[in-house]
């Protein structure tokens, strides 16, 4: 249920994340934390490269442990991801914030970000690298549910399996998602703590938008550091 | 190709399961700062009652594993009886197969084939035992499939030896029981639904590239099916039992999945 708002003119106003947005946020923080640690203690048992991931960071103290977390993670992560899917679809959501990438957006933005001069002033837009990261990220989402499947059921799910070639490849696009994942984290959560603004946004709802333009003009000043 | 070894499982090197002290931290501190007497008698209560591990009552572990046992319902929804796994060549094979059992290969113990029977129990008509003689007389399948380890590795392997439905039909069993037990020399016990065993890549295999297979790959009989998890696939099996009866396995009661379908 989203957060409404009445102005004088009886339009329909809306928070920046509305609340199935956020809820679904989290929801899905959780599933990725339970399939990222109980993946590690899973990888753990045959490596595909010379390391392993040390047992203070992995969910699940024994092998059987972290496959029990990962087969009940899975259906969270599934679940909330395609209601997640859904939802930015039929809202239009995804088609308002995300579309289109401009090649000049793009080019602006990344010379905003060398010259250090990249504005996050206005929460409710984002700009070309953030529609890039945030597309993608779903398409790796997508990806490495399909890859887990693979690997699941190789056998019943042969066709599907095929499309990769070998079960090793099938892991290695697995891990390689799960790679991609934790790369995005750290950039997300990096960000989210420098603008605590934006954090705090995934939690009451952030500013009032109507539509995809913020209702009160945000500050026209460029932040630099 | 097979990978470097790593850390196994299947070849632990802890002996003493340490888990149950972490698993029960929250209650074992309960228990301390409250109640203690009362606390003490309750959980002193729960570990006298027989087959009651203090393991299994632990919530989290709980609820994995009813998740787990809605993951086997899954399974047994989406298992295709008749979708054959891919098959490979012969030059694929690897030679010899890659060990793998819950305790390292030294302290495999031999099973002597001349004195060996394989037994049959339960829902079978003629429950006659048999000797590896009689069985190598029986018509033999040759599959050559992917052995898939739960830890993640796997290899191409050559196994032949009858088909079990064939089998299960010359013994008069029961097609429409739920189950299939296979008890092992080795005390290891496993056990696959119906709609495996009677799967036609599912086989009583007694020869490996073409040979006897060796003690540690599960000589004189081990099942091979081309639908389950390596661990699924018992090895140095005595007897067969044909029931509707569920009952728990090696691995399943230590958390492992029970379907592992693949």
């Amino acid at each position: 249920m989203s957060t409404l708002t009445v102005t004088p003119t009886s339009r329909k106003q809306h928070r920046l994340h509305p609340l199935p947005l956020r809820i679904m946020h989290w929801i899905n923080a959780v599933a990725i934390f339970i399939m990222i640690g109980s993946g590690w203690k899973i990888y753990n048992d045959d490596a595909i490269f010379p390391f392993h991931f040390p047992d203070s960071i992995v969910i699940g103290k024994w092998a059987q442990y972290g496959l029990q977390w990962h087969f009940f993670g899975m259906w969270i992560f599934i679940l909330n991801g395609l209601a997640y899917l859904a939802y930015g679809i039929a809202t239009g959501r995804f088609r308002r914030k995300l579309l289109p990438i401009s090649v000049r957006d793009l080019l602006a933005t990344v010379g905003d970000a060398l010259r250090l001069r990249l504005g996050h002033d206005d929460l409710t837009h984002y700009n070309a690298v953030q529609k890039i990261l945030y597309l993608g990220i779903m398409a790796i989402g997508i990806l490495i549910v399909i890859s887990g499947l693979a690997l699941w059921k190789p056998v019943q799910f042969s066709g599907l399996a095929a499309l990769f070639g070998s079960f090793q490849t099938i892991r290695l696009v697995h891990f390689l998602c799960m790679s991609a994942i934790v790369a995005f984290l750290v950039v997300h959560i990096t960000l989210a703590l420098l603008v605590p603004r934006s954090l705090l946004a995934m939690l009451t709802g952030g500013p009032v938008v109507d539509g995809d333009r913020p209702a009160e003009a945000a500050p026209d000043v460029k932040l630099t550091h | 190709m097979l990978r470097t070894r790593t850390p196994s499982l299947f070849r632990p090197g802890k002996v003493i399961d340490q888990s149950v002290l972490t698993e029960n931290r929250t209650r074992l501190d309960d228990i301390n700062r409250r109640n203690v007497l009362r606390g003490a008698v309750s959980l002193g209560a729960l570990t006298m009652l027989t087959g009651c591990d203090v393991s299994e009552i632990d919530p989290v572990q709980k609820a994995l594993r009813a998740v787990s046992a809605w993951n086997d319902r899954v399974q047994e929804t989406i298992f295709r009886p008749y979708h054959l796994a891919p098959t490979y060549n012969v030059s694929q094979v690897a030679k010899p197969p890659r060990y793998n059992a819950y305790y390292p290969r030294d302290q495999v113990k031999p099973v002597d084939g001349a004195t060996w029977n394989l037994e049959l129990a339960g829902r079978i008509a003629d429950k006659r035992p048999w000797t590896a003689q009689q069985i190598y007389q029986l018509p033999e399948q040759e599959i050559i499939i992917k052995h898939i380890c739960v830890e993640g590795w796997d290899y191409v392997g050559q196994w032949s030896g009858p088909n079990l439905r064939g089998f299960f039909e010359r013994v008069g069993a029961d097609l429409t029981a739920k189950y299939v037990y296979f008890i092992c020399a080795d005390d290891y016990t496993e056990s696959i639904d119906m709609p495996t065993a009677l799967h036609p890549q599912t086989i009583l295999a007694t020869k490996y590239a073409g040979d006897i297979i060796g003690d540690p790959f599960g000589y004189p009989l081990r099942l091979r099916t081309s639908t389950k998890l390596g661990y699924k696939n018992a090895k140095w099996v005595k007897a067969i039992e044909v029931t509707n009866d569920f009952r728990e396995t090696y691995w399943s009661e230590r958390g492992f999945n029970w379907f592992a379908g693949i």
